[in-house]
């Protein structure tokens, strides 16, 4: 998984190599500045050497000068390889996303597609910044210090070697357990965001029901769920500080005592006393930096295990060898199809159907909630693939065509649709980039959206807001219609497309359809039987099987489920609600 | 707690006056913390007094301890034991106290997080559903969890980091006052240098931080609307155009983000640096000064002084560090604010509901549920107190309304609802018939006109009594997370079990329900995911129905369900509704057949009302859309 990232590193290799190195150099200067520092107070100053501070003082500047260019460099290829790491870390995710199949999709929620491309990113960048700029410099600084304090007195030093062995431990095991609890608070984040969520989204009966309060004690007790949660990381993680003081405070005591009496044996110079105890602050700073790159790479992994997931989904879908571009005509069949979502044979929502739909004819579909009639659509412009049996389009299986110019002829305007931020042309457009207005303007009079488009003040330059939502339920379903008309479908499937539109309009849209195109095969699947009854042939679903496929007068003769449907609604009197009503 | 009004912050992306934002954080952490805070400022004055003791200790190390030890033949460790005994204790107190500090400030932080989101969460449930209207829910949630969090840093770090370094730099500053004023100079126009460029370093990377934060916005909105859409993407193969307009806003944020870390990495380095000529140029200075004699300036003073320019340096340093997360801060803290200062739903209400009993022919109140409500009517002017019964007798009376106040929805609406009937909305979409149902619970407030609830103009009735008196079944139903039970018990917080199942037998969910793994305690997520529309939709009726209350509202709440299922929907629903005054919204005709009164609206006027057989013999628009298949046979 880790492989599969790095791999997005890409063109910031270079960077990613020279940021440690440019960090590194800025340690070497960081080390050697001190020396020269002593030196103008020990040779210098002290012996009133003016020559000596100058000498000093300007090599001094030098090394600041190229300390600073190591450092502008560090950060600057730094701030390139990770920004750079995560705008490919990014793209490569969308790009897969856009590969997805429908179940793919099934697979992932929205909201967990949407954090992995951008919180869980973020997380990355900043860790992988904290990579390259620390993981080399700290380490190497503190075996730089260390090698110098050895270098003195190696006897003084093994002091540190000591205290940093002992202060590894502990922070070990604080970290470990700041950890359990930084882990545990997560999901308890993830679920007070929901519970945000759910609120905002369904204010309206949170008001209707005057549970404004009952609510709050509700966030309140979440909310006091997380500062728990939080300060019982959080005591474990503050730990660290005063561990960390004490070992440096008794490291100095140790080294000033043990050093006075090095320095009376004549064993050791007082200017390397002084040395000692500045590589003392150098060395445990260092570690306490280690420990804190520790914490914050384990923290983003799990952003990585789960950008990781996304990269290493493979799509279920492929494209076939040699494909097929043309499809010949709207002719439908299907043959033994079974179908299940997860490819397990015992949960099968679509059994043994079989049908046969020829080009230009009009086939309503009806059944109940949960009888299948999605998903036996979904297979012929191939969002699925079927589980046995085969879907034919044209004569062909749907498998031997290039998938895009099948969907390109196999028009669906789905269940859930979604408009998009942008004009009302450009979002009709999707249908077909190259569409003239005038063209444009057919679909919607197909579609019946004409008549609202045009009294909008800016027409068909209105913006449509993210998710359509400053136009009405029954204005969206009438422009998905006309966008999914523009691409001059071989076979145009409407998925319950006009629930919001009124029975009137719905009407005008079918006879719209009748009328101009009648070269296309069209399935309507309804609720209402007035949407359906006119069709050419009209298709029962019922448990995922076909339970009644033939005309109005015909199933209503012989389907009892059809003729049920029917009564309901229309009930010749009207009065089969009214005997409900007093039942 | 809505702040005053003269507070409020204006629009835009640039935080307009960063000051008063700071001042009124500091005012909302005192406000709980204020105590703590006092300590912690106490506890970090004693650990810097600590620490310079110790570094004073090395200082003297030598001079003191060590040399006069040197030169004599029987040297004395006492001193220096002693020595270090002492500086051992000033540790020990310095370490004490910086821990304490540290582990109360965890305290200061996460609690002020915590009440932050509290006071935004329950200023939030007063808020008018306009706002909800007019905000996308990204943004509402990003105040809780991205704005936030910038005041994690800010107040667990930056705070004490900025007090510590202030103290650090004040003793530094004196110490060195009193060694040698020349030479200070020098080293504050030095800091001066640093401070300007860090500034201006920083102001840049402000800029392009803000633009990161603009870019960042654009990539998370295209990234939301297409994941949302991807199916529609691929059934319109919309895959490469998508590709194409990501990789765009994609680089862009790239750019912005690499500049923006790019100047925040440099910072350090720079003054790092600057620090050191810093250094070179007072050691410089200060030999041509000490070697002149001109200022007095021994050489000893000098080295103390270069070791002080050092630790002056340093804390100079560290603050400009924090620069960056106090801007964010700040940023952050100005959008908690606004929501803060978002105003609340006006309630000017002072007509309570109650229950009553009826005792001599009069109406009493009764502190448990009887099954009959009364509205509790004061009269402001003397003080007596009218109790009307609750029946459900509904009038509007020239109502006007618009969303906005430019552009009107609804125009001159009357309606006369008798208790116990049930009128019927019909029309096209957009036609403004949920709107009507809005105004009778006071979502939104009518622009001209009344509307009366049993004689009482509804502006006098106390908002949640008058939701309380109204049951609403959505058309899109929200369910929370928690077993079907809670779900069923929102509607009636104290209902027993057994009143829990009573009521989803009355709206016919009680079969499906047992149906479920878990039956009643079967946890729903998600907005009820794992059920079907229509199963969701009874859930939703069965809410209502225990609520008991003497009007509904049903707004398409059968819409999206199949005819087969709704006639189990509406068979609970015809229970309901018995005996209760009823609204009903409805596109499919065959469900407001029965009503006993239909509204046909069109572009928010009354065009014509009537029964059913009333309004199919004017042959109007309801013939129109009760027959549309005629038209296009």
């Amino acid at each position: 998984m880790i492989k599969t990232l790095a791999a997005q590193i890409k063109e910031f290799k270079r960077e990613s190599v020279l940021t440690p190195v440019f960090m590194i150099l800025e340690v070497v200067f960081e080390t050697l500045i001190p020396f020269l520092m002593a030196s103008i107070i020990d040779d210098g100053v002290e012996a009133g050497n003016m020559r000596h501070i100058y000498i000093v003082g300007g090599l001094m500047i030098v090394m600041a000068l190229m300390g600073l260019y190591s450092g502008i460099m560090g950060g600057k290829y730094g701030a390139r390889a990770s920004t750079g790491f995560a705008r490919n870390l990014r793209q490569a995710m969308f790009e897969k996303i856009q590969t997805f199949s429908f179940s793919n999709l099934d697979k992932f929620s929205t909201a967990g597609l949407v954090t992995r491309m951008t919180t869980d990113v973020t997380n990355i960048q900043m860790a992988y910044q904290m990579l390259l700029r620390m993981c080399f410099r700290a380490p190497i600084s503190m075996i730089c210090a260390m090698a110098m304090a050895f270098f003195i007195n190696a006897q003084l030093a093994s002091v540190y070697l000591i205290a940093v062995l002992l202060l590894a431990v502990v922070l070990f095991f604080l970290i470990r357990r700041a950890m359990k609890y930084f882990q545990m608070a997560f999901p308890k984040y993830d679920e007070l965001n929901a519970s945000v969520q759910e609120n905002v989204s369904a204010i309206r009966v949170v008001k209707a029901y005057v549970r404004e309060d009952y609510e709050t004690d509700k966030f309140k007790k979440a909310s006091q769920g997380i500062y728990d949660i939080f300060l019982k990381a959080e005591k474990n993680v503050v730990l660290n500080m005063p561990v960390m003081q004490l070992t440096v405070y008794s490291c100095i005591l140790m080294i000033s005592w043990i050093g006075a009496k090095l320095i009376v044996q004549d064993i050791l110079k007082t200017g390397e006393l002084m040395s000692l105890l500045a590589y003392c602050m150098n060395i445990l700073m260092n570690l306490m930096m280690i420990s804190m790159i520790f914490v914050m790479m384990s923290m983003s992994m799990a952003s990585a295990r789960r950008v990781g997931e996304v990269l290493c989904e493979e799509s279920d879908l492929t494209n076939p060898e040699e494909p097929v571009y043309e499809v010949p005509s709207g002719d439908i069949e299907f043959r033994d199809v079974d179908f299940s979502y997860y490819g397990d044979r015992s949960k099968a929502v679509l059994h043994g159907i079989n049908l046969k739909i020829k080009t230009g004819e009009t086939i309503g579909i009806i059944g109940g909630t949960g009888s299948a009639k999605t998903s036996l659509v979904n297979l012929i412009s191939r969002l699925y693939d079927v589980t046995s049996g085969a879907v034919l389009v044209g004569g062909r299986d749907v498998r031997e065509y290039d998938m895009e110019s099948l969907r390109n002829q196999v028009s669906v305007v789905l269940q859930k649709n979604v408009l998009f931020s942008g004009t009302i042309l450009e979002n009709l457009r999707w249908g077909d980039g190259n569409a003239t207005e005038e063209e444009c303007r057919r679909a919607c009079r197909l579609a019946c959206a004409d008549e609202f488009i045009e009294k909008l003040p800016q027409g068909y330059n209105t913006y449509i807001e993210q998710g359509g939502t400053n136009v009405s339920g029954g204005q969206k379903q009438r422009l998905c219609i006309a966008r999914a008309l523009l691409k001059k479908p071989k076979i145009l499937i409407l998925d319950d497309s006009t629930s919001a539109v009124d029975t009137a309009t719905d009407a005008r849209i079918r006879k719209a359809f009748a009328d101009e195109i009648p070269e296309t095969t069209k399935l309507i699947i309804a609720q209402r039987i007035s949407s359906v009854q006119h069709a050419d042939r009209i298709i029962v679903m019922e448990d995922g099987r076909i339970d009644g496929f033939g005309t109005h007068e015909e199933l209503l003769e012989n389907n009892e489920i059809y003729r049920e449907v029917y009564e309901s609604q229309t009930g010749g009197s009207g009065d089969f609600d009214e005997k409900a009503g007093e039942a | 707690m809505p702040g005053p009004m003269g507070r409020r912050m204006p629009r835009g992306k640039r935080i307009e006056n960063p000051g008063a934002v700071f001042k009124r954080l500091m005012k909302y952490v005192t406000k709980n913390y204020g105590v703590h805070l006092v300590i912690v400022a106490v506890l970090i004055l004693v650990s810097v007094l600590a620490n310079v003791q110790g570094t004073m200790f090395i200082q003297r190390l030598i001079d003191d301890y060590i040399a006069p030890m040197l030169t004599s033949d029987t040297p004395d460790f006492r001193p220096l034991a002693g020595a270090i005994g002492r500086v051992a204790c000033f540790y020990a107190i310095g370490v004490a106290s910086a821990y304490i500090y540290n582990r109360m400030m965890i305290n200061v932080t996460q609690g002020t997080l915590r009440n932050v989101r509290d006071d935004l969460f329950s200023h939030m449930q007063t808020l008018p559903i306009k706002y909800f209207d007019t905000h996308s829910h990204g943004d509402i949630m990003s105040t809780y969890t991205n704005d936030t969090d910038t005041l994690r840093q800010m107040i667990s770090q930056s705070m004490p980091q900025m007090f510590n370094s202030a103290i650090t730099v004040v003793s530094v500053f004196i110490s060195m006052l009193v060694l040698s004023i020349p030479l200070t100079v020098v080293t504050l126009v030095m800091v001066a240098v640093m401070l300007v460029v860090t500034k201006n370093v920083a102001g840049l990377s402000g800029r392009y931080f803000l633009q990161q934060q603009k870019d960042l916005g654009k990539v998370n909105g295209f990234i939301e609307e297409m994941m949302d859409g991807q199916k529609v993407v691929k059934v319109f193969c919309h895959e490469e155009e998508n590709i194409r307009q990501f990789r765009e806003l994609n680089d862009a944020l790239y750019h912005s983000a690499d500049k923006a870390n790019y100047l925040v990495n440099i910072v350090g380095p720079v003054n790092a640096q600057l620090g050191n000529v810093s250094y070179v140029i007072c050691a410089i200075v200060g030999g041509v000064l000490a070697l002149s004699g001109i200022s007095g300036l021994t050489l000893g003073e000098l080295a103390s002084f270069l070791t002080f320019n050092k630790s002056f340096n340093m804390p100079i340093n560290q603050m400009s560090q924090q620069f960056n997360s106090i801007v964010m801060a700040m940023a952050g803290a100005e959008r908690i604010f606004k929501m803060m200062d978002e105003m609340s739903e006006t309630d000017n209400g002072y007509v309570t509901l109650v229950h009553v009993k009826e005792e001599n022919g009069r109406l009493v109140e009764n502190p448990k549920r009887t099954g009959r409500w009364a509205w509790r009517h004061e009269h402001q002017a003397d003080h007596s107190v009218d109790y009307v019964e609750l029946k459900g007798d509904v009038v509007f009376d020239g109502v006007d309304f618009g969303y906005n106040d430019d552009k009107m929805v609804l125009h001159d609406v009357r309606l006369y609802a008798e208790p116990g009937q049930k009128i019927a909305f019909v029309g096209s979409t957009g036609a403004g018939k949920t709107t009507i149902t809005n105004l009778i619970n006071r979502f939104y407030d009518i622009q001209d006109g009344k509307i009366r609830y049993d004689g009482i103009n509804v502006n006098k009735i106390k908002k949640a009594d008058l939701r309380r008196s109204l049951g609403i079944v959505l058309q899109d139903t929200h369910l929370f997370t928690g077993t079907v039970m809670d779900n069923i018990r929102y509607g009636k917080l104290d209902a027993t079990d057994e009143e829990v199942v009573a009521a989803a037998k009355l709206a016919n969910a009680d079969g499906f329900i047992r149906l479920l793994p878990q039956g009643y305690d079967t946890v729903l997520t998600g907005d009820g995911a794992n059920l079907s529309q229509g199963q969701r939709q009874l859930l939703a009726i069965a809410r209502a129905a225990i609520a008991d209350p003497p009007v509904l509202i049903l707004d398409e709440a059968t819409s999206s369900i199949d005819t087969r299922t709704e006639r189990i929907v509406q068979d609970g629903m015809d229970k309901l509704m018995k005996g209760r005054t009823t609204f009903v919204i409805a596109h499919r005709l065959s469900t407001v057949k029965n009503s006993d009164c239909i509204m046909v609206l069109e572009q928010g006027r009354i065009i014509e009302r009537g029964t059913h057989e009333q309004l199919l013999e004017e042959k109007g628009k309801y013939y129109q859309l009760y027959t549309g298949n005629a038209i296009a046979t």
